[in-house]
């Protein structure tokens, strides 16, 4: 097979597996990292008993998802240098401050009052321990601010310009290159929908315990939890949904199109569901007309170019829309989409439920609920995809509103002194530490989530001063 | 040649961020490394654990700037390590992955705790190994082509007596601060921290031997071109490291204390950082005769200068934010553990 001889293929194979895998963790952590935050808050305020236990439940979840998000996020930051040589030759001037911001604004916030949510619950006050769980918090979504700064300027570079011997592209304007057209869109996208899963974990965690009739107060304040959160998020990402197709539609015309498998000039519909046959260049699909440029120019009649005519531009000549995996960009674009449809039917009926009082009965609904947080962690993985599988065949996507000259193909971007062999260990290795990783993780998680808030008991003397501690505070709030 | 201040400056922090690393995570790797040989039972394993479980998780990320640091100024000897050690910094990776995740998971689940212990051990044992590989080889020099990619055979092309003999005082000093920090944690009297105590002072004199046989093999074998300027803070560094080392030996002897050899030996490792830096200068990567590309230094690998001069603005409040985190948590965790 040519496959396994090929570097590049190669390279983007392992890129693919460890950050497919990172980002399962990464909106598990912000999601249930705020719910978290939101429990501890309640129980320092309430100083109730179980109200700590649910806090604590909330605290044992949430660290058992971080630490795989922490050990598996390492590998992105070694894997530009080690893979991505060139890449990092090329972008270095710009790309490598965000990556070095990250971790000193964010790392070290996360990682140090981890510490102090891990083992500081008896000896810090119940104040600072409800501080450092919202500060954990905010150092997630603020790493996922510069990661995003990062990768937004590779879908659409700004505040650069090519080096005078073309072997680099240099900083002109950092706040140029730090909030480049699509940064605000794409992190407004990506948080919103990792809170949305925050929302459906805390419901999922709800709908077990209503099933197995255990814990049902707690069942019920965690079920109001995670539908808040779930519907203002959910209603957030719509938002954002909207303004990063725009900024799509804008910016990165060979993405729009395939994401619509649009081989010609045509005005774009908006398609349910469909294939694209990539040998005759035609959608087989079921769509509404006109529906795509409505949604970005409100005008049914706007005339998108295709990949072919882009093709023979100047600022996309690199791309070979034969070669572009077009239906696969197009089929996780609707995946997307559909499942964000689903999410937010199933949280009308959640809230009808909710409403009527039914939801406590109906127990279809429960196993539903159970299962549910695999459709946010669909989507945010298929969305993900189609950014990524989108601005191909560029590392460096050369955006309509980007420097002259600033793109970099994917092909040249890879270390030239990895060889194939060392890829297909190391991607071996991969599969198998990541999948005991995932293995541990799915028993510790499961275990956690079947046993429930644990009501402390009479000999456990640290846990039960920090309640009676909590209890004082309550009071001398009051 | 001609430097712009920035860029200067920068090769030190780059440095100061690797020394930071290697003091603070240092301590951490080292006592996982050194568990098997410490603690005998699952109690005394659990002190362990515990002595660094707050802390370790931020220890690393000075790594993690260090690299990030290194990506934003100077990309390409970022690149030409990181895939010119591949196989090794994979190795570096996999180990810091797999025990980060065992010192979290091996407290609360019993079921596979003797399978996390064995992989924090692994885990933590390959970076304090390779780092010091890596150090003798950017220090020695590596084969690189026009483009300033490794030339070499993978992996085994990186081992040589000398750089053995880097990766092994790497090792000795985790080690060492591994074991001084131990001794610090344990319980006072306690079986782990006579053991920590002895394992201190074996670590010590090991990497002063091990120091000294480098500088003579590094002084006559490699005979790197060193910058004379600098030849001062070169000597100030290695006597430093030597007056640090036999301190915390001394002051350690009668194991009455435990925080003044810590601090010691963490003085003799942020001088080793910077008499390698001053060693170096203004080299990132070293030539060898072979190689058809250049060093990688200064000259050729720095970012612009407004790239450098918006790094130390985030430099300047970063950095502060981050030493008051660390005081606010080693404050919080500070004394002796007991046993539960």
């Amino acid at each position: 097979m040519d496959l396994f001889t090929d570097v590049v293929f190669l390279s983007r194979l392992q890129f693919t597996l460890i950050v497919a895998f990172h980002f399962v963790f990464v909106p598990l952590s912000i999601g249930i990292g705020l719910i978290t935050a939101i429990a501890e808050t309640r129980a320092y305020k309430s100083g109730s008993r179980e109200d700590a236990d649910a806090a604590r439940f909330w605290v044992k979840l949430f660290t058992t998802t971080f630490v795989i998000g922490v050990a598996s996020g390492i590998t992105m930051e070694f894997s530009f240098g080690t893979n991505w040589a060139d890449y990092s030759r090329f972008v270095g001037d710009i790309f490598g401050a965000p990556l070095a911001a990250e971790a000193l604004f964010a790392f070290f916030l996360e990682s140090v009052f981890l510490g102090v949510v891990l083992f500081g619950r008896d000896k810090v006050s119940p104040r600072f321990y409800c501080v450092s769980a919202w500060l954990v918090w905010g150092g997630s979504c603020l790493s996922a601010l510069w990661i995003l700064i990062a990768n937004s300027w590779m879908q659409t570079p700004a505040g650069a310009a090519l080096a005078l011997d073309g072997s680099k592209a240099v900083l002109t304007d950092f706040f140029g290159a730090a909030f480049n057209p699509t940064t605000g869109l794409r992190y407004f996208h990506t948080i919103t929908a990792a809170l949305v899963m925050g929302g459906l974990v805390a419901m999922s965690v709800a709908a077990y315990h209503y099933l197995k009739g255990n814990h049902l107060d707690f069942a019920r304040k965690t079920l109001k939890t995670g539908v808040v959160v779930a519907l203002v998020a959910t209603c957030a990402l719509f938002v954002s949904a909207h303004s990063t197709a725009v900024g799509v539609w804008n910016e990165q015309p060979t993405k729009l199109a395939a994401m619509e498998g649009q081989y010609e000039d045509e005005v774009p519909p908006l398609y349910f569901f469909g294939f694209v046959d990539e040998q005759n260049e035609e959608v087989v699909g079921l769509g509404l007309p006109g529906f795509t440029s409505f949604l970005a120019t409100f005008t049914f009649d706007t005339v998108y170019p295709g990949l072919n005519s882009l093709a023979e531009t100047e600022q996309f000549d690199g791309l070979n829309p034969s070669e572009l995996p077009v239906n696969a960009i197009f089929q996780v674009y609707h995946l997307m989409v559909a499942v964000s449809g689903i999410l937010a039917l199933l949280l009308v009926i959640v809230l009808v439920g909710m409403k009527t009082g039914k939801i406590e009965n109906w127990k279809w609904l429960q196993k539903l609920l159970v299962i549910a947080p695999i459709f946010p962690l669909a989507a945010i993985e298929a969305g993900w995809f189609t950014a990524e599988l989108g601005r191909q065949p560029w590392v460096v996507y050369p955006s309509v509103s980007g420097p002259d000259g600033v793109s970099l193909l994917t092909s040249q971007a890879v270390s030239t002194s990895v060889t194939a062999p060392e890829l297909l260990l190391t991607i071996v290795l991969f599969c198998v530490v990541y999948l005991i990783l995932f293995v541990a993780w799915c028993r510790l998680a499961s275990a956690c989530v079947k046993e429930g808030p644990v009501a402390q008991h009479d000999g456990d003397e640290a846990a039960l001063s920090f309640v009676e501690k909590l209890a004082g505070t309550a009071k001398g709030g009051e | 040649m001609e430097f712009t201040v920035l860029q200067v400056l920068w090769y030190f922090l780059i440095f100061l961020l690797i020394a930071g690393y290697f003091v603070l995570d240092g301590f951490d790797l080292g006592a996982g490394v050194l568990m098997p040989f410490l603690a005998k039972n699952e109690e005394e394993r659990d002190i362990v654990r515990r002595s660094i479980g707050p802390v370790w998780d931020g220890n690393e990320v000075w790594l993690l700037t260090a690299g990030g640091a290194l990506f934003a100024a100077f990309a390409p000897a970022y690149a030409t390590t990181f895939s010119g050690f591949y196989l090794a910094i994979m190795l570096v990776l996999f180990g810091l992955i797999i025990r980060a995740v065992a010192i979290e998971y091996a407290h609360r689940d019993v079921k596979w705790r003797s399978f996390w212990n064995v992989l924090f051990v692994i885990g933590s044992l390959l970076p304090a190994l390779l780092f010091g590989v890596a150090v003798g080889n950017i220090y020695a020099g590596i084969p690189m082509d026009a483009g300033g990619n490794y030339t070499g055979v993978p992996l085994l092309g990186l081992v040589t007596p000398f750089t053995l003999l880097c990766g092994l005082l790497g090792l000795a000093m985790f080690c060492a601060a591994g074991a001084g920090w131990i001794c610090l944690k344990a319980p006072v009297g306690s079986d782990l921290r006579e053991r920590a105590l002895g394992m201190r002072r074996i670590m010590q004199v090991v990497a002063i031997v091990l120091f000294a046989a480098i500088s003579a093999f590094g002084h006559f074998l490699i005979q790197p071109d060193m910058v004379a300027s600098l030849g001062a803070l070169r000597w100030v560094c290695a006597i430093l490291f030597g007056v640090a080392m036999v301190a915390s030996l001394a002051i350690g002897a009668k194991g009455d204390n435990d925080i003044v050899p810590f601090i010691c030996q963490s003085v003799a490792a942020v001088a080793l950082v910077f008499l390698l830096a001053s060693s170096m200068f203004p080299n990132f990567v070293v030539a060898t005769p072979d190689s058809i590309g250049p060093a990688i230094s200064l000259a050729n690998a720095s970012a612009g200068d407004l790239t450098l001069a918006w790094m130390t603005g985030i430099a300047c409040i970063g950095v502060p934010l981050v030493l008051a985190y660390h005081v606010i948590v080693y404050r919080t965790f500070r004394g002796r553990l007991e046993f539960e």
